[in-house]
C-alpha cells in the first residue's frame, strides 16, 4: 500500500474531514438521505461562479473540469435567471482502492440572479479546458444611454 | 462560514512556490491497483502544453499553467480565484518512472504511475547461537 503525504495541510485535512462527518451526522438526522453531492457542496454552492458585466454583456464564468457541452443544460429564463444545471461523473474504476478522493462528483444546478435584463435567445456559452464561459447580451434597455446634452 | 467554503473549492492556497500570482493546490483522485497508481487532477483552464510534471526521488511534481483569462468590467460576483496549480506528493511506492504516462482531457490530468517490479522477499534466518 503506497503511502502519499500531503505535508502541510494534514491537519487541516482532519479539521475539515471532522466537519464534514458533523455535518453528514446532522443531514443523517434530518433523513436529507441522497444528497447528490459529497463535502464541498455541503458547506459551498456547486459550481462557484464568477460573474462580471461590461457596457454590452454579462459574463458568468465556471470552473467545470472533465465536463462537455452536452453534460450541461444552461439556459436564461425571467430574463435575468442564469441557470446552469449538469451532472458531473467520478471516473469508471472496476477494480482499485482510492486512496485520495477530493474532487467532487454528482447533480448540481446552480441559478444565479442576474442585476439587468439580458437577450435570453442570444445567450452563448463555451467549454473550454474544463472552464465555462457564458456571454449574455444586455436588454437593449439595460445598456447605458448615452444622453445628448442639447444647447440651450 | 463563505470565508471557509471559498477556500474549500480548491483546496488550500499553497506557498511552496512563489510564482508570479496566485497559486492553487489542485483537487486529487487517487487509486491504487496492483500494477499503478492512478492520479486524476482537476486543472481547469491549462492546456495540455501547460502542464509540467516531474517525478524525482519518490516526489511528485504537478505544476499546471493556467491561460491567463483576462475579464472586462466590473466583477458582480467573484466565488473563486483563477491562478496557476501547483502540488507536490511524496509516494512511498516503487514507481517505474520511465513508464510513467499522462494525459490532460477538458481540464483533467490523469497520470499512470506504474510500480517497479516487486521486489522479492528475501528471507531472513535467525542464526541460533
Amino acid at each position: 500500500m503506497a503511502r502519499l503525504s500531503w505535508e502541510p495541510f494534514t491537519e487541516l485535512w482532519r479539521e475539515m474531514e471532522n466537519f464534514r462527518r458533523q455535518m453528514d451526522r446532522l443531514f443523517e438526522r434530518w433523513g436529507w438521505e441522497g444528497f447528490p453531492m459529497r463535502w464541498p457542496t455541503l458547506t459551498a454552492a456547486y459550481p462557484p461562479i464568477n460573474v462580471w458585466e461590461d457596457e454590452n454583456n454579462v459574463y458568468a464564468e465556471a470552473e467545470l473540469p472533465g465536463m462537455g457541452l452536452e453534460d450541461l443544460e444552461i439556459y436564461v429564463t425571467g430574463r435575468n435567471q442564469l441557470s446552469i444545471k449538469g451532472e458531473r461523473k467520478s471516473p469508471q474504476v472496476d477494480k482499485g482502492t482510492w486512496l485520495r478522493q477530493e474532487r467532487p462528483f454528482g447533480s448540481f444546478h446552480r441559478i444565479v440572479t442576474l442585476p439587468v435584463d439580458v437577450e435570453a435567445d442570444k445567450v452563448e456559452a463555451r467549454l473550454e479546458n474544463g472552464v465555462l464561459t457564458i456571454v449574455m447580451p444586455k436588454c437593449q434597455e439595460a445598456r447605458p444611454r448615452k444622453i445628448t446634452v442639447k444647447a440651450g | 462560514m463563505a470565508n471557509l467554503a471559498k477556500r474549500e473549492h480548491r483546496g488550500e492556497i499553497t506557498q511552496a512556490e512563489p510564482v508570479r500570482t496566485v497559486t492553487y493546490s489542485p483537487r486529487v483522485d487517487v487509486v491504487e491497483t496492483a500494477d499503478e497508481l492512478t492520479l486524476y487532477a482537476d486543472l481547469p483552464g491549462v492546456r495540455p502544453e501547460d502542464v509540467d510534471i516531474r517525478f524525482e526521488n519518490g516526489e511528485l511534481t504537478i505544476h499546471g499553467k493556467v491561460t491567463p483569462r483576462p475579464t472586462t468590467g466590473e466583477f458582480l460576483l467573484q466565488e473563486y480565484g483563477v491562478g496557476d496549480f501547483y502540488r507536490t506528493f511524496t509516494i512511498s511506492e516503487e514507481i517505474d518512472s520511465d513508464k510513467i504516462t499522462a494525459e490532460l482531457k477538458q481540464g483533467v490530468l490523469i497520470l499512470h504511475l506504474p510500480k517497479r517490479e516487486a521486489v522479492k522477499p528475501k528471507r531472513i534466518t535467525v542464526k541460533t547461537a
